[in-house]
């Protein structure tokens, strides 16, 4: 309780503060109600488990509990090579599997010092990309869920769909891919991929302003939305959030521009703005709806809408990377070995994923084994802030701020 | 039927009275059962249609059009559970209460001029009254269930379908008003002739309280958007997330029910209730009222009439289901409190006023003739003075006695029994 984030460290049940200021007082003190939100809820994303202490509709504290996904993926790491451990990275951000083997594959090409040829490069940067879309279309998609229209969730699956179909040509798979790996990337595109790609992102073009439409500049959508879960700037430095999360309370961070050189490099001479708002402005955003004037800067309808604005703006630089990638003439190179030696040493690197930031650390000793490997959760961190924004929030309002921080278990729990 | 009985078999009066309730009870309950089925289907299917699929393809050949049927068999063969520590008699006993209101509403809903299961002149207090008692259904069903979930859908429920009473009910006294009848015949006889006669088209008021009437109506059998006493995305299931099998098939029913019912209530009250857009049975010269075989024809067609347009009201619960997000409880009640409520009163003094001074509605300002005179009788009936004001805005006879009495509708031959 004097903890700033004022998160209990007892047990809800033996601790009934009822003296926080911040609780909303009520004339009438009614009987308190602990109540079970998951693991097996349905819109608690996977197995989140959030006990909600409630007075009547009124939720006046949430605690999540997690760990029911723990598959000890980490430690499996220190007993697998470094390419060995990518499928396991697969399983830690399901939705976007792609982005988490580029995480990994970059962490352990720094410690070795290793640079991918351009080609690879570009590759890379056209897949991560597509990756993101197909993240953020899941995201808004199951936001649409937890608001309570089911039909947007369809709308975005059906458009995913063709994103895991392209996925299934070029590696094999449709959701754990291992496909960009340590060194490269297990195999190049097959023939007429790119046009297939090019003809995806034409017909998608036109689909997102239906999702505006049922979504973003819908009035309900908008009621239920605007000005919850309101996590101001501070707040959101101060709990470590980032992705989109972060960028929806208007801090301007983006590991793709911001990031460590060997990340940044990867995106050299390609054309981004960061969709976070500067100056009352999102970029480019005489092309999309006007920010409903109930919303604040940091509630579920911001973080909903710079996940729109990121996938317009992946779009826009997996036509880029198409670009460079048929433009490079050189071979794509081989990935390295499964059992290459990694010098001795430690490295840390955060990448952009959809959901957040996610670093992956790697310590060697000189073998091909990491001698410890370890993720950080951006989920993890977008998720332990739940608590502060769901303090006198309503039971409706619960499944609408979880839903916007957009959390996948499997990457908290690993 | 009754007085067939009684004067021709010489059976007892109670004995054909029973046999007589009996049958149409069984007719009610088939309309009702095989609606429900229709609508789970219809559901599915739009939805699908709504969501780009093809939503059930196999089941029983084309269309899938047996899957409510398979979905009633496998609801039959699960399981019966009862969470431990729920109130057994009140767990078991919920699905029912909601059912029965929902098929009691229905014994007084004229399908066409004498297709109705009795005939009540305040059938229209009758089926809002016994509509509202569903929600005893669930909030037992919330109570006894002994889940949290439950408890929380059972109280939004009892929130929400009280308030939303208030509304709905002013809304349904307009066509009362302009009718001069609580008698559901009544006021969609008043309506026969031309879509014009229609109340919908009488005057403003009337078209702005159909549609605040159909948001209650949609609110008050909790559809998307204000199907909050089971929001799945909150409440698991809300009032019967402990149910499975043929319970929870009750309370489905009932509520595809209840939904088919307030469509049909504002076909009545609204749309002209079995009297189509045009009046073509009169323009054949032929009557509804009549014992022979056109006479039955044409009633056969208004039921068809009034079963599409509440088929129709349906489907546009279906769609808005489908596309739009659900409320929060607290917006719920706003749109109750601070909109439905103000506008419906504002409407029902509009409306009051207007066939005050404007009797001939909307479009007999321009001069057609062809308009319903009922609110033309209103305003001579209150010119007469106060002793003819009671009488023509409510039906003359006192409510008790009408009530009490079941008289025969018709006599075998088909005339109609002067009441």
């Amino acid at each position: 309780m004097d903890e700033p984030g004022g998160i209990s460290r007892g047990s809800l049940l033996e601790d009934p503060r009822l003296d926080d200021q911040r609780i909303i007082e009520f004339d009438v003190r009614t009987d308190e109600m602990l109540v079970n939100m998951g693991p097996q809820h349905p819109s608690t994303h996977g197995v989140l488990r959030l006990v909600l202490r409630t007075d009547g509709e009124i939720v006046s504290e949430v605690e999540p509990h997690i760990g029911y996904l723990h598959r000890c993926a980490e430690k499996i790491g220190e007993n697998l090579t470094h390419r060995q451990w990518i499928p396991y990275t697969d399983r830690m951000d399901y939705l976007a599997a792609m982005n988490m083997n580029l995480g990994w594959a970059l962490a352990v090409e720094k410690l070795m010092r290793h640079r991918v040829s351009e080609r690879a490069r570009h590759l890379r940067v056209l897949i991560a990309e597509l990756g993101r879309i197909s993240s953020h279309l899941v995201g808004m998609g199951a936001y649409g869920l937890d608001l309570g229209t089911f039909s947007p969730f369809l709308y975005a699956f059906r458009e995913r769909e063709k994103i895991l179909d392209l996925f299934e040509e070029a590696c094999g798979a449709r959701l754990t891919y291992s496909y960009i790996t340590v060194g490269g990337l297990t195999a190049d595109l097959p023939p007429g991929w790119l046009l297939k790609c090019e003809q995806f992102l034409d017909q998608f073009e036109p689909v997102i302003q239906e999702y505006h439409a049922l979504l973003t500049t819908n009035a309900i959508f908008v009621k239920r939305t605007a000005g919850i879960g309101v996590l101001p700037r501070e707040m959101a430095i101060d709990y470590g959030c980032s992705g989109p999360v972060l960028r929806g309370s208007g801090v301007d961070q983006d590991m793709r521009r911001d990031g460590e050189s060997i990340y940044t490099a990867m995106y050299d001479g390609y054309a981004f703005e960061v969709a976070v708002m500067k100056n009352g402005h999102y970029p480019r955003d005489h092309a999309y709806p006007p920010v409903p004037s109930d919303a604040v800067l940091g509630d579920c309808w911001h973080r909903f809408f710079v996940r729109m604005l990121e996938v317009v703006q992946s779009m826009d630089l997996v036509r880029q990377a198409i670009d460079r990638y048929s433009a490079c003439k050189e071979p794509l190179g081989e990935p390295l070995k499964l059992t290459e030696k990694m010098p001795a040493g430690d490295a840390y690197l955060e990448t952009e994923c959809p959901k957040g930031q996610m670093g992956f650390y790697v310590v060697s000793d000189g073998t091909a084994i990491p001698w410890r490997a370890r993720a950080r959760s951006s989920s993890f961190s977008n998720l332990s802030v739940l608590s502060e924004l769901c303090r006198g929030c309503l039971i409706a309002d619960v499944p609408a701020i979880v839903g916007s921080l957009d959390i996948v278990m499997g990457e908290i729990d690993r | 039927m009754a007085s067939f009985l009684i004067n021709t078999l010489g059976l007892p009066a109670w004995l054909a009275w029973t046999i007589t309730a009996t049958v149409s009870a069984a007719l009610i309950l088939n309309v009702m059962a095989v609606g429900a089925l229709v609508f789970i289907w219809a559901e599915r299917k739009i939805a699908a249609r709504i969501q780009d699929r093809l939503g059930p393809t196999r089941t029983g050949g084309k269309f899938g059009w047996l899957q409510s049927v398979a979905d009633g068999i496998k609801l039959l063969a699960k399981e019966d559970l009862m969470p431990e520590g729920a109130d057994g008699l009140l767990f078991r006993i919920a699905p029912y209460v909601s059912f029965c209101a929902s098929f009691a509403a229905f014994i007084a809903l004229p399908f066409a001029f004498d297709f109705v299961g009795q005939r009540l002149n305040v059938g229209v207090f009758y089926v809002v009254a016994v509509l509202g008692l569903e929600v005893f259904g669930v909030i037992l069903a919330g109570y006894a269930s002994a889940s949290k979930w439950s408890l929380f859908g059972a109280m939004r429920e009892a929130a929400q379908v009280v308030s939303y009473e208030v509304p709905l009910g002013m809304c349904v006294v307009v066509p009362v008003m302009l009718a001069g009848s609580m008698d559901l015949v009544t006021i969609a006889e008043k309506q026969a002739g031309w879509f014009t006669n229609w109340y919908l088209f009488h005057d403003p008021f009337t078209f702005v309280i159909f549609w605040v009437y159909f948001t209650c109506a949609v609110a008050s059998v909790n559809r998307a958007p204000f199907d909050l006493a089971e929001a799945e995305s909150e409440l698991v299931a809300g009032f019967h997330t402990e149910y499975s099998g043929l319970r929870w098939s009750f309370f489905f029913m009932a509520e595809y029910g209840s939904m088919f019912l307030v469509s049909a209530l504002a076909s009545v009250l609204f749309l002209g209730g079995w009297n189509g857009p045009v009046p073509i049975a009169s323009l054949l010269g032929l009557s509804e009222g009549t014992g022979d075989t056109a006479g039955y024809l044409v009633r056969l067609v208004g039921c068809l009439n009034l079963i599409l347009k509440s088929t129709l009201g349906v489907v546009v619960m279906m769609w808005v289901r489908w596309t739009l997000p659900r409320l929060r409880i607290d917006q719920v009640m706003t749109t109750c409190l601070k909109y439905c409520t103000p506008i419906a009163a504002v409407m029902f003094a509009g409306a009051m006023l207007w066939s005050f001074f404007l009797p001939g509605g909307l479009v007999g300002i321009a001069g057609r003739r062809i308009l319903s005179r009922p609110a033309g009788e209103i305003r001579e009936g209150w010119l007469k003075g106060p002793g003819g004001r009671g009488r023509d805005v409510v039906s003359s006879r006192p409510i008790t006695e009408a009530a009490m009495m079941p008289a025969p509708l018709h006599s075998d031959d088909g005339r109609r029994v002067s009441r």
